[in-house]
């Protein structure tokens, strides 16, 4: 009886294996495409050599200002007004306190994916914003107070983003679901609202929140500038949130609908345990998105005059010690921002992966 | 909620959901409205305890200040704060309308190379569209406007290109048609060739629908645009000049500025708008299932038939709307001019006249009409498109 | 559940009318803070330092009010406001007292609901050029292209100057006074045109402060004087004679380093002024010693001067009009007594 023996695969031919032929395949395959590679080529080739070389080997990264003697960026300027960038005017001794709620947020997420029990959850949400402000704020337990005029650098940039992002998520699921909702005054209240917040630019937003708003109350109720400005961001990104998660509440059967009904759940009962948590998961990655957006949005504030990181430039910059240094801080805020957002979009990425292979 | 069987045992007046609806929606109208009232009370105290102006007639008094953009005629002594709207107005369009232009060329042009075959064509498009849909519009316009302006030159040692065309850290200098009379004709026949032109397409798709044959029509179609306006033009004996720009004392005079400011934002918008756009292209082409390319190869179409005829026309229902609304965040973004000093509406209206005349309420609600009306507008037309796009069963 | 909600509305709604009153001295006493609109950056006037202290003439007299009413110059809340959002700051009553090298016009202090209480620094308009422009006047500045700052007076000043020499002009106009100096700079325009004082502070924002210059020409009056709302009598006397006290001070010869001296002066001006005799202090509803207070903490004005703009400052400019009356200038104080 003749047994099979596997035979050992045959090598492809060598014209078409090899950097070779993925060469050929993937550059050079016509006249046309070969002339294209080689432009690209050459707009590589002006482009990266001089920018690594202004960005790392000609840079000064140690010493002082007079003894500059490369040709590339100057990054001492960044070291020298790192803590500006990343605190504003934070008082110098305080900074732990900051530090201290940066590790705590790092902390409470991942108490949050590894606890179970909803109660100690549940607790954690409510007390982390609690603890979060106290220690930024201060002024209990012995804390020295610190006004929000003090606030700023990154970690503005990174308050008002998170707040922004916070704040605006249950006012938008609220718009969402009245938007869907079957009562013709409260859709029409929140159509108007939603479309009235998308059909502005932000920075009007801002400057009614921040000109107008004082008008709307008496003497005696006051806002600090950072609080309307929260207040602006908050009902501007509530109104993307909205229409976000109304996408996902549209794409939820219609049977699931009925069969929370037919369980004899209450609308509210219904929403939170049936609809909600199956159309927030899948609109996760617009989610994400529109929290780019908003993060993106931040350096807004700069025009009504809180001091974003990217107000720290122009700031640090009319430091008559430190004058003509623009170039080196808007490039260390662009790779600030850049290193975020292409994080968060890559994430929202993987997770849109993930969900396409459930299917 | 609506079909609802309404209990009809007496449970309560709360326990009926159609009556529980009803009350609900008059709370929520009754809650909107004391906040309404609340403010607007507010709003009227504070402005009459403290003496300030009301009204619109602010609207005709004069300006008085100088504007380094007008679209329309301007005279900082006798224009008022009716033309400063105007002309902040027409600076947004004209910098959005250009925008749009810029940012779809590019998007486009993007988007087809990251479907490229070509390996580095891609990711270099690729590279593009991470790097700079990242980084913050307004990042991008302080960037584009401090560092780019401090690296040109000053107007005497512009770069030139033929001595016509200038740049500087004042601006891009161009040459200036002056029309003269006689150039109406020029105009009137160009809008003749469009009409013959539209004409024609109709009448060349009619033939096409109707015997199968193909007419050259984009090489006819140009040839009219381009040949019937320039034989008017000798005809008429060359009534369009041009004004060169002229280095005299401190600046150029004559010919076409454009701004920096306005240089700086345009640059900004265009390439972030673009890489957005550029997303929308190419899912918009993804989105087209494999087996229609397929199917019509097997046809065999030639590959530009199969671009025009079977791709495009399934493609651009998924690309058009998310293009349009880039559109409306451009001309949103546009706003931010307010930062590096392009007299645009913020700028000029909720920044220079708000100061000059202090009636925040007023001011602040016109610019935001002026927005609401924009976006309004490109909603109808989306909807219109939506509907003329919609796939029509035959 | 609904019909207590309804409940607290209406309750809501007959609570509102209560709320409205108009006495900012009782406000900043029970807020225990005085709020102060200031500039975000104009050097000598009011500018926060790199540990975000503010410093400048603007700054010391917001501390003299609060020496006043607190007598603690030090309980001063600063809200640094760009030229667009003062006035709405003030009026809204964000702000008590608006402190912001802000120039006295006719329409400001009738149509914007606002009072100015004083002058404090009386300007003019002046041109910031390159030396490289070779320009010796204003006169000589035909069709060139200036950088100003949004909403001030300097853009219809500039217009009026140019209109009446029969000269042409090109405007860039930008929000803040950082941009405007950066746009100066980048020489996107020929001349920097602001508030000669500003000027100065600019001049040290150059890389090379010796590269530019500033023109004789001053095209305009700017009295700058800090500003208080419209229709609170009590508070704007404060406000006009907080300002006054260190001016008095000054002719009188009192400073912050011999005050507690001059107590027992037997100058009978000074008595009054410090409150040893007289009741100056209450019947401006502060107490006796608001004056002993401002000269304490905040200083005279020649003091406030010397230290934030005049010679003992970087920007070193010449006091010229802001002397005091008998040395020549303007700087007039109503007589305390």
């Amino acid at each position: 009886m003749a047994i099979y023996t596997m035979k050992e695969a045959k090598p492809a031919p060598t014209g078409n294996r090899g950097v070779i032929f993925w060469l050929r395949e993937n550059l050079f395959p016509d006249v046309k495409n070969s002339l294209l590679t080689l432009a690209c080529l050459y707009i590589l080739y002006t482009i990266i050599p001089p920018l690594l070389n202004w960005m790392i080997f000609d840079a000064t990264w140690t010493g002082t200002k007079e003894e500059i003697v490369n040709s590339g960026a100057r990054w001492i300027f960044i070291v020298e007004k790192f803590d500006q960038f990343i605190y504003g005017f934070y008082p110098e001794n305080l900074h732990w306190r900051p530090n201290l709620v940066a590790i705590l947020s790092v902390a409470f997420f991942i108490s949050l994916n590894v606890i179970s029990n909803n109660k100690v959850k549940i607790t954690i949400i409510l007390l982390f914003p609690i603890v979060c402000y106290t220690l930024i704020s201060g002024g209990w337990f012995g804390l020295e107070a610190v006004p929000t005029e003090k606030w700023g650098g990154l970690m503005l940039t990174v308050l008002v983003a998170a707040v922004g992002i916070i704040a605006s998520f249950p006012i938008g699921i609220v718009l969402a679901l009245g938007r869907q909702s079957d009562m013709p005054i409260v859709k029409t209240l929140c159509i108007g609202f939603i479309e009235f917040v998308r059909g502005v630019p932000l920075i009007t937003i801002l400057f009614m929140a921040s000109v107008l708003l004082p008008l709307f109350f008496h003497d005696g109720i006051e806002f600090d500038k950072l609080l309307r400005a929260l207040i602006g961001i908050t009902l501007f990104q509530a109104a993307y949130i909205a229409e976000v998660v109304r996408g996902g509440l549209q794409a939820i059967p219609r049977g699931q609908y009925e069969a929370s009904e037919a369980l004899g759940l209450s609308y509210w009962q219904g929403m939170i345990l049936v609809i909600l948590p199956q159309a927030l998961k899948i609109s996760i990655p617009n989610l994400v998105g529109s929290f780019i957006s908003l993060f993106k949005d931040t350096t807004l504030v700069l025009i009504i005059g809180l001091f974003d990181v990217l107000a720290m430039v122009t700031l640090t910059n009319s430091d008559t010690n430190w004058l003509g240094f623009e170039v080196e801080g808007y490039v260390f805020v662009t790779l600030i921002y850049w290193v975020c957002c292409f994080s968060m979009s890559q994430y929202s990425k993987s997770i849109e992966r993930k969900f396409n292979t459930e299917h | 909620m609506k079909n609802k069987q309404l209990p009809t045992d007496g449970n309560g007046f709360l326990n009926n959901p159609h009556y529980r609806a009803i009350l609900f929606q008059v709370v929520a109208l009754a809650a909107v409205i004391f906040c309404g009232f609340y403010f607007a009370n507010n709003m009227f105290d504070n402005i009459a305890s403290r003496g300030i102006s009301t009204g619109f007639s602010f609207l005709n008094n004069t300006a008085g200040f100088g504007i380094s953009q007008t679209l329309i005629h301007y005279d900082d002594g006798t224009s008022t704060f009716l033309d400063v709207f105007i002309i902040g107005l027409l600076n947004t369009l004209l910098v959005s309308v250009l925008g749009i232009i810029f940012a779809s060329i590019i998007g486009l042009l993007l988007g087809v190379a990251r479907l490229s075959s070509n390996y580095l064509v891609s990711k270099l498009a690729l590279v593009y569209i991470e790097t700079f849909r990242n980084i913050p519009i307004l990042l991008q316009i302080l960037f584009w406007y401090n560092v780019v302006l401090a690296a040109l030159p000053s107007p005497r040692q512009s770069l030139s290109y033929l001595d016509s065309v200038y740049l500087n850290n004042r601006g891009l200098l161009l040459p200036e048609p002056i029309f003269e009379s006689g150039s109406l004709a020029i105009l009137i026949a160009f809008v003749i060739a469009v009409l013959s032109v539209i004409f024609l397409v109709r009448w060349s798709r009619k033939r096409h629908d109707e015997t199968g044959q193909d007419f050259p029509i984009v090489k006819v179609s140009l040839a009219i645009l381009v040949i019937a306006p320039c034989l008017v033009y000798f005809v008429a004996g060359q009534p369009i000049s041009a004004e060169y720009p002229e280095l005299k004392g401190f600046n150029f005079k004559g010919g076409l500025t454009i701004i920096p400011e306005l240089l700086a934002l345009l640059f900004a918008l265009s390439i972030y708008t673009a890489t957005y756009i550029a997303e929308a292209v190419r899912a918009g082409i993804e989105s087209v299932p494999k087996g229609q390319k397929e199917a019509a190869k097997s046809l065999g179409l030639k590959d530009y038939v199969i671009l025009t005829k079977v791709v495009l026309p399934q493609a651009l229902r998924v690309i058009i709307p998310p293009v349009i609304n880039q559109f409306l965040n451009l001309t949103k973004n546009s706003s931010l001019a307010t930062a590096i000093g392009y007299p645009e509406l913020v700028t000029l209206f909720s920044g220079t006249t708000l100061n000059q005349v202090g009636q925040a309420i007023e001011i602040i609600l016109m610019t935001m009409a002026v927005y609401l009306v924009i976006s309004i507008l490109i909603s109808l037309l989306l909807n219109w498109v939506n509907a003329k796009m919609a796939i029509k069963g035959r | 559940m609904k019909v207590t909600k309804l409940a607290l509305l209406m309750g809501m709604t007959a609570l509102v009318p209560t709320l409205s009153h108009a006495d900012t001295l009782d406000d900043v006493m029970k807020k225990g803070v005085l709020n102060c609109g200031v500039s975000t950056g104009i050097p000598g006037f009011s500018a926060a330092d790199s540990k975000g202290v503010w410093k400048g003439l603007d700054v010391d007299y917001c501390r003299a009010v609060a020496s006043a009413v607190f007598g603690d110059a030090s309980k001063v809340k600063y809200f640094p406001l760009t030229a667009k959002e003062r006035f709405t700051a003030l009026q809204s009553g964000e702000i008590d007292l608006l402190s912001r090298a802000t120039t006295w016009t006719a329409t400001r202090d009738t149509s914007l609901g606002l009072t100015f209480a004083g002058v404090n620094y009386y300007d003019g308009q002046g041109f910031l050029v390159s030396t490289k422009l070779g320009v010796s006047s204003a006169k000589e500045l035909d069709g060139a292209t200036f950088c100003i700052q949004a909403g001030t007076t300097t853009e219809l000043n500039l217009t009026d100057y140019f209109k009446s020499n029969g000269m042409e002009y090109k405007a860039v106009t930008y929000d803040t006074s950082g941009q405007t100096i950066d746009g100066f700079k980048n020489g996107r325009c020929d001349a920097v045109t602001s508030d000669a004082s500003q000027l100065y502070g600019l001049k040290l924002k150059m890389d090379d402060p010796a590269s530019v210059v500033v023109l004789p020409e001053v095209i305009s009056k700017e009295p700058l004087g800090p500003v208080v709302r419209q229709g609170d009598e009590k508070w704007f006397k404060i406000a006009r004679w907080a300002l006054y006290a260190t001016l008095e001070a000054e002719e009188l010869g009192v400073s912050s380093s011999n005050v507690d001296a001059m107590l027992k002066s037997e100058n009978p001006g000074v008595k009054r002024l410090l409150g040893v005799t007289g009741q100056h202090g209450k019947d401006l509803g502060l107490k006796n010693d608001w004056a002993y207070q401002i000269v304490k903490q905040a200083g005279n004005y020649g003091e406030m001067f010397d230290k934030n703009v005049g010679k003992d400052s970087p920007v070193k400019i010449d006091r010229g009009l802001n002397k005091l009356w008998n040395q020549g200038g303007l700087m007039y104080s109503m007589p305390v007594r």
